[in-house]
């Protein structure tokens, strides 16, 4: 019997979503961790009752949670239960610090990137946008990271250590996104255990072939007309999401600032396939789970008007690998719509047919059960949705 | 014992209900204070003050015996009050929206 669970992260709090694979009737848990900010939640591939949480705050700062059961009880993790408190029994709380590698041994220097204004400011952490368990070893897993770094957990969470190498590619001219110098994107290749991906606004996309120690730009092929003074740049391209199919490592799918574009050799170049969409600008994109060339987007009107073009809430789906995309509207909101999805709050399950799954900074949270012919409102009135994960269960 | 109140979040996070109180050891100071809390409370180490500069994040205040002392120094003495527990040290996320 398979069943789905739906983990998504909002500006107030976090929500468990769980139905059978029918996909009809939904049970809402929630909200944990009410008044904090959600950024991003993340179940292992291999242990899917082990969730991470990245919960974080302005006031209070950076806060990772875990859960061990799926989703029914919390805490800030430790690599063994009697490890979670503290002698006098409270909660410790090693595993919100994220310490910034400048050791000889391991790190780099910690410069400085540039600001908005094009001056340049020293690196400082803020949050956690993005929590990427690994695919083989639930203890282990990785953190993008505002100022734009990778952290990695082996010990289930409760230390992190940065891959420092990553700051050496062109760190000082990485600059933020209008939502600041995120790392939000990381991509793991199944097939190759030591290549790993990322995407930071706005630096660009990143590969390394040796497990994070070392790191290259990989933008070739991508065009920043009006945000760059050199539009072919090797870094400073707002990337806003990177996808690909288990099955197709090599193959990528990006929603770029504007354009969407796709790779057929790892990151080494890409393409332009934003085709007929009717905007190019956007945040998420994903691939359907069994279908390695149909890719879907949410068009946004522009970088300054953060709403679907014409009130209708549209997402687009391309059978093609990208250039021919079609409308799927039925069940969405086709008037007098202006909310935003952000480039998390996109996934699909696994099952077929494929789910897929998005919310909106309006808080509802739409699914499809039929790749996206007919959609539904799975939830109408959370807070703005941050992030939309899936997990496929008990799949047969 | 030197009294503090946790704003509600942090109340949460530390699993308090009402009131901390702590054995400081004088001088009594903002340092000090934070230090005893952060030591009985280690999951709030970074959410009062940064991990590696110590210094108190943006959107905390401390306030007590109806003063703002955000900007007094780390290591300058906290009021007699606070001191001697007859009031507490609050404290405060900043009033800036949330």
């Amino acid at each position: 019997m398979s069943a789905v669970r739906l983990l998504i992260g909002t500006k107030k709090g976090a929500f468990v979503l769980t139905s059978d694979g029918a996909r009809k009737h939904w049970d809402v848990q929630g909200p944990h961790f009410g008044g904090w900010e959600i950024y991003h939640m993340n179940g292992s591939p291999t242990d899917p009752d082990r969730i991470y949480v990245s919960q974080t705050s302005s006031w209070f700062g950076q806060i990772i949670q875990r859960s061990d059961d799926g989703g029914k009880t919390w805490n800030p993790p430790g690599t063994k239960p009697e490890d979670l408190m503290g002698p006098d029994g409270m909660p410790k709380g090693e595993s919100n610090m994220f310490l910034y590698d400048s050791s000889t041994e391991t790190g780099k220097p910690l410069t400085t990137h540039q600001w908005y204004d094009g001056s340049q400011r020293p690196w400082e952490f803020k949050r956690v946008w993005h929590l990427e368990p690994s695919l083989t070893d639930p203890d282990t897993v990785y953190a993008g990271a505002e100022d734009a770094a990778l952290f990695k957990s082996t010990d289930g969470g409760r230390t992190w250590k940065e891959l420092a190498g990553l700051r050496a590619a062109k760190g000082q001219l990485w600059q933020p996104g209008a939502g600041g110098m995120c790392l939000h994107t990381i991509v793991l290749d199944r097939s190759r255990p030591e290549r790993i991906f990322v995407a930071i606004s706005a630096a660009g996309a990143f590969r390394s072939d040796d497990g994070g120690l070392s790191w290259r730009p990989v933008n070739r092929g991508l065009q920043s007309q009006y945000e760059l003074p050199d539009p072919d740049a090797e870094v400073g391209h707002c990337v806003h999401r990177i996808a690909s199919h288990p099955a197709r490592p090599h193959t990528l799918f990006m929603q770029k600032h504007w354009d969407v574009l796709r790779s057929d050799d790892a990151g080494d170049s890409w393409r332009e396939v934003s085709g007929n969409l009717p905007s190019d600008f956007g945040f998420p994109i994903a691939v359907h789970a069994n279908e390695p060339e149909t890719v879907y987007v949410v068009p946004i009107k522009s970088d300054s008007e953060h709403y679907p073009p014409d009130g209708k809430l549209r997402v687009y789906r391309s059978r093609t690998g990208g250039n021919e995309w079609e409308p799927l509207t039925k069940g969405l909101p086709q008037q007098n719509c202006y909310v935003n999805i952000l480039r998390d709050a996109m996934a699909v399950d696994s099952l077929d047919p494929c789910g897929i799954y998005f919310g909106t900074t309006g808080g509802q949270v739409y699914g499809s059960a039929d790749g996206g012919d007919s959609w539904t409102a799975v939830v109408r009135d959370l807070p703005a949705v941050y992030s939309v994960e899936v997990q496929t269960l008990g799949k047969t | 014992m030197v009294r503090v109140v946790l704003p509600q979040h942090l109340r949460t996070l530390a699993r308090v209900e009402g009131e901390v109180s702590l054995n400081v050891e004088p001088p009594v100071t903002q340092q000090s204070v934070l230090d005893a809390l952060e030591a009985r409370h280690p999951v709030l180490r970074g959410t009062i003050r940064d991990h590696v500069s110590c210094r108190r994040r943006p959107f905390i205040r401390f306030f007590a015996c109806e003063q703002d002392l955000s900007h007094e120094l780390a290591d300058a003495l906290l009021p007699q009050a606070v001191a001697t527990g007859q009031e507490p040290l609050l404290i405060v996320g900043a009033m800036a929206g949330g």
